[in-house]
């Protein structure tokens, strides 16, 4: 059943404290949205539970980008277009740019933003990734105050995160310490625009002395959240790469991972492709022989 | 005035439509597509897939390329939209739809006006496009009988057009 729009309203209260004061005054009540690439979907479907929602999308300080010596600072309600056209963004955390240009088509870019993917909370989604392995932090913020917390523990379960119902993920940092690092992106999927990601996978490596120096591998669609694989990052960290080592670590990420069967692939696929895609990640890392 | 007064109440949507300040009454989660449609009369915007797969509802949003079908109106107040009507507003035929009309670039015509705003989305950022970024800039439309090869003739020939005059 299509919604009908005379059930539904959309606030733009413009500025930040008064979203922060509307959501606390009665929390269940609204949903935040901003570029509407997810929340439209549903509200069309007339799958919303919300009939209430805010705008946050002309909320300037959500959109900035900010650099500093250390970090870079992206409000969440950049875009994927604003984060592929980011100079600093695309030089030093290019696997968060690839994952921008492999979200949707160039509509969908222009409106969907980072904040949003993250709250979506969609293990499929291409950006979280790359979070993941940039050691990214999220500042959640309410008329309570704000409170920053890894990003590797906002994600809770399948679809639940930390934030409280009168909270809004205001940015996310990103520390500015993996530009020396090798990386990689891949995604599987019907085709890269528009088509949701069967696997992805998001890594960085560095190399020192012919030896895996550190190693950050994370996968979409393998778990019920964003997985980091850190048993297979372990077992690989202090070695050199050759054949036997990439298959066990081939084995290592298919162990950790847990796949499901949906519309999208199987279970069994997922565990193959993700195989493929760590001895992948090694070979050109091998290739690459990039020595810090 | 309390905000939450808004549900089941339409509201004033004043914005810019093909350059013409335009003044709507309507709720503000209907879709841009439908206030164009049936509001404003402007029906070349199509409706696909209604869940931003396709790209037949695309326009122009203060000169980003958006889904019109995932905006709502309520968003679109202030801003400046351009339909594939305000492309046939100039004396001459606009260049991308000329080529879409000599590289065959059309067939059903369902696609066609997402497509060619997509074309020119694209060739206002990059007016010297390889294959690889056509590809590219209209991977979000879909459509169902050209087989996409003369479309994206279609736009190699309207930048080639573009960079000689």
């Amino acid at each position: 059943m299509r919604a009908d729009p005379a059930e539904y309203s959309l606030v733009s209260p413009g500025n930040l404290q008064a979203v922060l004061s509307l959501l606390a005054g009665e929390p269940a009540r609204w949903l935040p949205i901003a570029g509407g690439t997810d929340v439209m979907v549903l509200y069309s479907a007339g799958k919303l539970p919300n009939q209430n929602l805010i705008n946050i999308w002309n909320i300037p300080e959500l959109r900035q980008i900010e650099v500093f010596p250390d970090r870079i600072r992206i409000g969440a309600a950049c875009t994927y277009t604003a984060l592929r056209e980011h100079e600093i963004v695309s030089r030093e955390f290019p696997l968060l740019a690839t994952a921008a240009s492999w979200t949707g088509g160039i509509a969908n870019q222009n409106r969907g933003t980072l904040g949003g993917n993250i709250a979506n909370a969609s293990p499929a989604a291409d950006s979280l990734p790359p979070l993941l392995v940039y050691d990214a932090e999220v500042t959640l913020i309410s008329v309570r105050g704000e409170r920053r917390l890894a990003y590797r523990d906002f994600h809770t379960g399948y679809k639940k995160t930390a934030l409280a119902v009168d909270e809004l993920i205001r940015d996310i940092s990103l520390p500015r310490r993996f530009a020396g690092y090798f990386s990689h992106a891949r995604k599987v999927g019907a085709r890269n625009a528009q088509a949701i990601s069967k696997v992805c996978l998001a890594g960085l490596a560095q190399i020192a002395g012919g030896m895996i120096r550190d190693l950050r591998l994370a996968m979409g669609s393998v778990a019920p959240v964003p997985l980091r694989l850190k048993d297979t990052e372990r077992m690989l960290t202090g070695k050199k790469i050759d054949a036997s080592l990439i298959e066990t670590a081939r084995k290592a990420a298919v162990n950790e991972i847990r796949p499901i069967d949906d519309i999208r692939s199987t279970a069994r696929y997922r565990a193959a492709v993700a195989g493929n895609l760590v001895a992948e990640f090694l070979e050109k890392l091998a290739a690459a022989g990039m020595d810090a | 005035m309390n905000p939450s007064a808004g549900t089941g109440a339409k509201c004033e949507v004043l914005f810019t439509v093909n350059g013409e300040t335009k003044k709507v009454l309507a709720y503000p989660m209907e879709r841009l597509l439908d206030v164009l449609r049936n509001e404003l009369e402007l029906t070349g915007t199509k409706e696909g897939c209604g869940e931003g797969e396709c790209g037949s509802c695309s326009v122009l949003l203060d000169g980003m390329l958006v889904n019109s079908c995932l905006v709502p109106v309520g968003q679109a107040k202030g801003a400046s939209i351009v339909t594939i009507e305000g492309l046939s507003s100039h004396a001459s035929m606009h260049p991308v739809r000329e080529a879409f009309l000599e590289c065959g670039g059309a067939q059903c015509g369902i696609c066609t006006p997402g497509m060619i705003l997509a074309a020119v989305h694209l060739l206002e950022k990059k007016p010297e496009p390889t294959l690889a970024d056509i590809r590219e800039g209209l991977a979000g439309n879909l459509c169902r009988c050209t087989g996409y090869m003369q479309i994206f003739d279609a736009v190699a020939w309207a930048a080639r057009r573009r960079v000689a005059q």
